[in-house]
């Protein structure tokens, strides 16, 4: 289907910022590894504050901060997006950041970071 | 009377704060002012569900009054204060149902932190129940993400930490599809006011274009939130979290937690694409056909287990596919019955793990079946509370589950051929199954011997949660009629 390849290759910055979120989905879902885990779940929020950001950018256009009075808002990109990703990332940053204590509790108890063998060592205590 | 209109967002920001004062005081401080604070919230909101009923309507609240597009809102109908005002008493009892567990169970010392969960738990749930932004609905399904996890993980054992980690890692699978979709939906129209995005989804719609990133973007939104509430192939965290949290975390995050993001799906189904979009786009078969499997496989799992507990867990996952059966209808009876599943799940699933918690107090901690055997017999109240819901989850009449399996069966009797076949084929399979699981439980805490082990003095709090849950059971199998007119208003009032 050329159309479809044109399409994605226009929308560069969409193709890769979904590839990305592609890459950290299936890191976060696959890997065995906690830490693998947790940069998986960065790169997954990365692409999507990528994809959110290129679409609110317009070519051309200056960040919407007014400095000499003029307001005209063709000149101007629009505010949300920016505004989303900067609420995202203080979502990822406190969810990645919950993970990573416990983490740290998982790793002093079972000395190891390995989802699976936790699971495993973890169905033989009782609680 | 007006002012009653900012009780949605007054509800919304006093929990936040009863989160924060918990935070910085003692154990037993925390839970007075927890309990004493949302128990005003459930106040708060039956005076705004009476206000709905009264003027018979819905209406939006502009924080800061800023208009549309700068501006956030809320918005409230009677579907929407009923929910809260079932999901705020919900959370006082369940807390005081399970008030010794968490005191028991919890580190020293780090009791107050529960306590500022279950706040923020409230306060999220609220915003998910009365939000009508997209975006805001994301933040606060973090929000509630983060609190839940942490009620599994403050009984700390290696089991729970265990737990909290798979949980939490599935739940930021749901919520990272769910945030695409939203993207992606604010790629094509814009806009993140629900209303706003609706004028546009339909304009889109009629003219056919973006006809794959509007199905993309159902999809997404269904499977991330679907992934959250434990739809069938998604639910094996569940039952690990569900099955070790402490008593009163299990109560709610079954009872609640998993409702707060269904009734974020339903708000988008409803307002958001409207239900001609989603019949459509053909998104919501799916949901339907994963939810008469989780009706049957659910249930059948829930046989083979030997932990009181964990049987619970994974008659949730039945029960919520329920609700997805209802969701996938293509009807508004079939809405209708998964709100009122919602609901009638919302108080009984939060008594039987309230009710376990008492059965492992008498019976040495322990909670697998052959160590509960006569526990019925040596705490009375919680042997009562543990058959009402029983019957409830089996569907006799005059109790809670009876009002959905009807109004699941009305809604499946107005669906076409193939539908109406399959949902009433798994409703009478799912209810033997019910039975055949639920039954002998009943049996075996009222058999056997009374055994030497006496009941601890039974705290105030228990007597009361345990028999509200049980008075409210019946009372909700005897005013279906009216309860799914309040539901079918609401759902009216959301338009389209």
């Amino acid at each position: 289907m050329p159309e479809f390849l044109e399409n994605l290759f226009t929308n560069y910055y969409e193709t890769g910022a979904v590839v990305i979120f592609g890459i950290g989905f299936t890191s976060l879902l696959m890997h065995r590894n906690l830490l693998k885990k947790i940069i998986g779940l960065n790169f997954m929020d990365s692409g999507l504050y990528l994809f959110l950001a290129a679409k609110g950018y317009i070519a051309g256009r200056l960040a919407p901060i007014i400095t000499d009075g003029d307001a005209d808002p063709t000149k101007y990109v629009n505010p949300i997006p920016t505004g989303l990703v900067l609420t995202g990332i203080v979502v990822s940053v406190s969810v990645t950041a919950f993970l990573l204590a416990l983490t740290c509790r998982l790793y002093d108890k079972y000395h190891t970071l390995d989802i699976d063998e936790i699971t495993n060592l973890a169905r033989k205590e009782r609680d | 009377m007006e002012f009653v209109r900012n009780f949605p967002f007054l509800t919304i920001v006093f929990s936040l704060t009863c989160g924060v004062f918990c935070a910085v005081t003692r154990g037993k401080t925390a839970k007075r002012l927890c309990v004493c604070w949302l128990t005003l919230t459930f106040a708060m909101s039956l005076s705004v569900l009476i206000y709905t009923l009264r003027t018979d309507g819905s209406f939006i609240y502009r924080m800061g009054k800023w208009n549309a597009p700068w501006g956030n809102e809320i918005r409230v109908g009677p579907l929407e204060a009923l929910m809260a005002t079932a999901f705020s008493g919900v959370m006082v009892l369940s807390l005081s149902g399970g008030m010794s567990h968490i005191f028991a169970d919890c580190e020293e010392g780090k009791v107050n932190i529960y306590f500022t969960m279950a706040a923020l738990l409230t306060s999220s749930l609220f915003a998910l129940i009365y939000t009508n932004d997209l975006f805001t609905a994301y933040v606060f399904v973090e929000i509630n993400t983060i609190a839940s996890c942490a009620l599994v993980m403050l009984k700390s054992s290696g089991r729970t930490l265990v737990a909290t980690t798979r949980y939490l890692i599935m739940s930021l699978l749901g919520s990272g599809l769910f945030l695409l979709g939203v993207v992606i939906l604010y790629g094509i129209t814009g806009e993140l006011l629900m209303e706003s995005i609706a004028e546009k989804v339909q304009d889109i719609f009629s003219t056919g274009e973006y006809s794959l990133p509007l199905t993309v973007v159902i999809g997404l939104m269904s499977v991330g939130l679907a992934v959250k509430s434990a739809l069938f192939p998604f639910h094996s965290w569940l039952p690990d979290a569900h099955g070790s949290a402490t008593a009163s975390s299990s109560a709610i995050l079954s009872g609640l937690v998993l409702k707060g993001y269904i009734i974020v799906l339903i708000k988008i189904f409803y307002r958001v694409f409207g239900l001609r979009v989603i019949v459509a786009e053909r998104v919501s078969n799916f949901l339907f056909v994963y939810g008469i499997l989780a009706m049957i496989c659910g249930s059948v799992a829930a046989l083979r287990q030997v932990d009181l507990k964990r049987m619970l867990a994974y008659s949730s996952i039945a029960q919520v596919g329920y609700i997805y059966v209802g969701l996938g209808m293509h009807s508004e009876a079939g809405m209708v019955a998964a709100c009122v599943q919602i609901l009638a799940h919302a108080i009984t699933k939060p008594m039987l793990f309230c009710s376990a918690g008492g059965f492992m107090d008498v019976s040495g901690g322990q909670k697998s079946m052959a160590a509960i055997t006569g526990a019925g017999r040596r705490d009375k109240l919680a042997g009562a509370a543990f058959t009402v819901g029983a019957m409830s989850m089996i569907g006799i009449p005059f109790f809670a589950g009876f009002a959905t399996k009807l109004a699941l069966a009305q809604g499946a009797v107005g669906s076409d051929k193939i539908r109406m076949t399959i949902a009433l084929a798994a409703i009478v399979i799912s209810t033997v199954l019910n039975a055949v699981y639920y039954v002998p439980v009943i049996f075996n805490i009222f058999s056997g011997t009374e055994g030497s082990e006496k009941a601890p003095r039974p705290k105030v709090g228990y007597v009361f949660a345990m028999g509200t849950f049980m008075v409210l059971n019946v009372a909700f199998g005897l005013f279906t009629q009216q309860i799914t007119d309040v539901v079918r208003r609401g759902l009216q009032l959301f338009g389209m």
